[in-house]
C-alpha cells in the first residue's frame, strides 16, 4: 500500500492497442482491479462488484455487473475488466478506429445490450418492461408501467415488428451526444 | 593458520566492544528515558532528516525518469476520474433536453434515461469513495519504503531488536505481578513507552488537560492496533476487547492479571446486553480506570471516520473523545485485516521508517436529554472528525466485510419513478 511497487499486468502493450487506453490509464485501472478483488484471487467475482455500495444503490446494478460477466461467467480477469471500461473512454480528440470500443457505435451497443436481456439483438416489450421495473422498483403499479413501456416501444419502433432492433434504438437517441454522456474522464 | 589466530581474537574483541557499546546506548537512550518519561528529542531530529531525504530522493528519481523518458507511474490522492456532482434529476433532465428537445415538465420515460444509470454505475466501479477509504491512502511523494533496499535491512534489524527488548521487559514485569494498582499502572506506562520508542513513534499530544478520567469512557477513531499503544503510553486505561487467540491472547491474559480490564469471548460480543451490562458496572465503579473503546469496529485507513456504533454511547457515562491522525509519509499504519494477519502487520510496522502521529484530547461530552444514542454517537464522531481533519462519512464501518443494504437503492428508484410517472396525485389526475 502507499507506494507499493507497481507491477504492470502481463500483456499491457497488446491490451493498450486493443482498448485504446494508454498504458498509464491501464496501470491505474489495474490498481483499481486489485483493490476491488477482495480476497486477492487474481480475478473479480460478481460479489466483488456488488459489494460496492455506490453500485448497490444503482437500480441497474444487476445489468451493469452482468456486462462484466457475460453468459453466466463467474470470473472476470483484468483484460475483460479493461475491455468493458474501454467503452467509456472519451473518443473526442483521440484517434480511434470506427469499430473501436470507445467509438459512439460501440458505446451505443453497450447500452443496447443493457436493455437486451437475452442477447438476441432485439429489445422486446417484456425486456423493456423488466428493465423499467428494475429502475423504478416497487414504486409504480403494473398498469402504469406497462403503459409507459408500450408507449416507448411504439414511438421507437419503426419497422412495426413490436421489438426494437439496434438501428431503432440508435435512431431514438440519435440527437444525444452519446460520446459525452457515456464518457468518463480519467485524471492525469 | 597461526597467523589467523591473533586476527580472530581481534575480531572477537571488536565484536564484544561494539555489542557492549550498543547495549549501553540502548539503555541510556531508550530504556532510562522511557522509565522517567523524558525525551531527548533525538526522534524529532531523525524525523526532520528523513523528510529531507525523501524530498531529495523524489526529485532525483523524477529527474532521472525525465531524462530517460520513462512514463512515471504515480499513485494519486484524489481518485482517478473526474466526477461531476449532479443529482439524478438534473442529469436525466439534461439528457432529455439534449436528446429530444421536447417539453420537460410532464413526467415521462425516455430510452435515453438509461445512460445516466449506466454511467453512474461504471463510475462507481472505477472509483468510489468508500473502497478508497479501505485501501491505504495514496501518497504524493514516494516514501522510499519499497523503492530502494539500501539501508532497509540495517534499520529493520535494529528496530526488531528494540521491539524484542521491549516485549521481553513487558513479560518479565507483567507476569509475576500481583500487587497494588499504583505500581502496576506505572509499570504499564513504562512498558508502553518502551514500545513507543521501539517503534520510533513520534507522537504529538494536544490539549492534555482534557485527558480521560476515572469512571469515563475514552472513545477514539481506529486505524491500527498501534492506536492502543499510543494512547496507553500517555494515560491509564482499562481495555475492552475481544479475546484473541495466539500471541495477542497471551498478552491479554497477562494484562488482566495486572489490572482490571474487560475482555469478552467472541460469542459474548454478539450479546449486546451483556456487553453493555459489564461496561456499565465497570464505569460506575469510580475507582476503576477509564475504558478505552474504538466504536468503529474495524480498521479504517485514517482519512475518514465511519459511523460509530451506538453501543458504547448508550451506557450513559461521560465520553472523552480522542482524535488520532497518522502522518502517512513515514509509515502507513493502516491494517487491512482481510488482506494480512497480525504478525505480518507488526513486521511491517517494525520496518517502517517511523510512526508519526498526532493525538488530540477533546473536551468531555455527555448525552443530552433530547438526543438518543445514535445522535450522540454522531455528535462525538463529528467532533473527532473535525479535530483530526478527517472526512466525516455516513457509511458504516461494517461495509468492508458485508454487502450493502437495499434501502439505499429504493431511494434512487423512488426519485426515478417520480420522473417517469409523477407523484400519486399527478397520476390520479391524468
Amino acid at each position: 500500500m502507499g507506494a507499493a511497487a507497481a507491477r504492470p499486468p502481463p500483456g499491457l502493450g497488446a491490451l493498450s492497442d486493443e482498448t485504446g487506453l494508454s498504458p498509464a490509464a491501464l496501470m491505474r485501472l489495474h490498481e483499481r482491479f486489485q483493490a476491488l478483488d477482495r480476497d486477492d484471487k487474481g480475478h473479480l467475482s460478481p460479489a466483488d462488484l456488488q459489494a460496492l455500495e455506490g453500485l448497490a444503490l444503482n437500480p441497474l446494478c444487476e445489468r451493469i455487473v452482468g456486462a462484466f460477466f457475460p453468459a453466466g461467467a463467474q470470473r472476470a480477469d483484468f483484460p475483460t475488466f479493461a475491455r468493458v471500461l474501454a467503452h467509456f473512454r472519451p473518443a473526442e480528440g483521440a484517434p480511434c478506429e470506427p469499430g473501436g470500443p470507445s467509438s459512439p457505435g460501440s458505446k451505443l451497443r453497450f447500452v443496447f445490450e443493457l436493455y437486451d436481456l437475452d442477447g438476441d439483438g432485439q429489445i422486446s416489450y417484456r425486456e423493456l418492461l423488466q428493465v423499467l421495473r428494475l429502475m423504478v422498483g416497487l414504486e409504480v403499479p403494473d398498469e402504469a408501467l406497462a403503459a409507459v413501456a408500450a408507449r416507448a416501444l411504439r414511438e421507437a419502433d419503426r419497422s412495426g415488428r413490436g421489438t426494437l432492433c439496434f438501428e431503432d434504438f440508435a435512431k431514438a437517441v440519435e440527437r444525444l451526444d452519446v460520446d459525452r454522456r457515456m464518457s468518463i474522464w480519467m485524471l492525469k | 593458520m597461526f597467523l589467523l589466530l591473533p586476527f580472530d581474537s581481534l575480531v572477537v574483541n571488536l565484536l564484544g566492544i561494539s555489542l557492549t557499546v550498543l547495549f549501553t546506548l540502548l539503555l541510556v537512550f531508550i530504556i532510562v528515558p522511557a522509565i522517567f518519561g523524558v525525551s531527548f528529542g533525538i526522534r524529532k531530529v531523525y524525523m526532520k532528516t528523513l523528510l529531507k531525504i525523501f524530498q531529495w530522493a523524489t526529485l532525483r528519481i523524477e529527474r532521472g525518469a525525465k531524462e530517460k523518458n520513462h512514463p512515471l507511474y504515480k499513485p494519486y490522492v484524489n481518485g482517478i476520474i473526474a466526477k461531476e456532482p449532479t443529482s439524478l434529476e438534473e442529469e436525466i433532465k439534461e439528457i432529455r433536453r439534449s436528446g429530444s428537445g421536447k417539453a420537460l415538465d410532464t413526467p415521462e420515460f425516455e430510452l435515453s434515461d438509461i445512460f445516466y444509470f449506466c454511467r453512474k454505475g461504471i463510475e462507481t466501479i472505477m472509483d468510489d469513495e468508500v473502497t478508497k477509504r479501505f485501501s491505504a491512502e495514496e501518497l504524493e511523494s514516494w516514501n522510499l519504503l519499497s523503492r530502494t533496499n539500501y539501508n532497509f535491512q540495517y534499520i529493520s534489524l535494529r528496530l526488531t531488536v528494540l521491539w524484542g527488548l521491549g516485549m521481553l521487559i513487558r513479560y518479565c514485569f507483567l507476569l509475576p505481578l500481583r500487587c497494588k494498582e499504583f505500581l502496576s499502572k506505572h509499570v504499564h506506562l513504562m512498558c508502553y513507552r518502551i514500545c513507543v520508542r521501539a517503534l520510533t513513534a513520534i507522537i504529538t499530544y494536544h490539549d492534555r488537560e482534557n485527558r480521560p478520567r476515572n469512571g469515563g469512557i475514552c472513545v477514539a477513531n481506529h486505524t491500527s492496533p498501534i492506536d492502543v499503544i499510543i494512547l496507553a503510553s500517555d494515560g491509564y486505561y482499562a481495555m475492552v476487547g475481544q479475546i484473541h487467540g495466539g500471541l495477542m491472547g497471551v498478552i491479554q491474559r497477562a494484562m488482566v492479571k495486572a489490572c482490571p480490564h474487560v475482555w469478552f469471548e467472541r460469542s459474548e460480543v454478539r450479546d449486546r446486553h451483556l456487553v453493555a451490562k459489564r461496561l456499565t458496572e465497570h464505569v460506575q465503579d469510580k475507582s476503576k480506570l477509564p475504558i478505552l473503546i474504538f466504536p468503529e469496529g474495524t480498521c479504517i485507513n485514517n482519512t475518514s471516520v465511519m459511523m460509530f456504533k451506538k453501543g458504547s454511547f448508550e451506557i450513559g457515562a461521560t465520553v472523552y473523545p480522542v482524535a488520532i491522525k497518522y502522518d502517512p509519509q513515514f509509515g502507513d499504519a493502516f491494517w487491512n485485516s482481510s488482506k494480512y494477519g497480525m504478525v505480518t502487520y507488526l513486521l511491517r510496522m517494525m520496518t517502517s521508517w517511523a510512526i508519526v502521529c498526532s493525538v488530540w484530547y477533546l473536551p468531555p461530552m455527555t448525552r443530552q436529554p433530547e438526543e438518543d444514542a445514535v445522535q450522540f454517537a454522531n455528535r462525538v464522531k463529528s467532533a473527532i472528525a473535525r479535530q483530526g481533519g478527517l472526512v466525516d462519512l455516513l457509511w458504516d464501518g461494517g461495509l468492508k466485510r458485508e454487502k450493502v443494504k437495499d434501502t439505499f437503492k429504493e431511494e434512487q428508484q423512488k426519485l426515478y419513478s417520480k420522473m417517469i410517472v409523477g407523484n400519486h396525485e399527478d397520476r390520479s389526475r391524468s
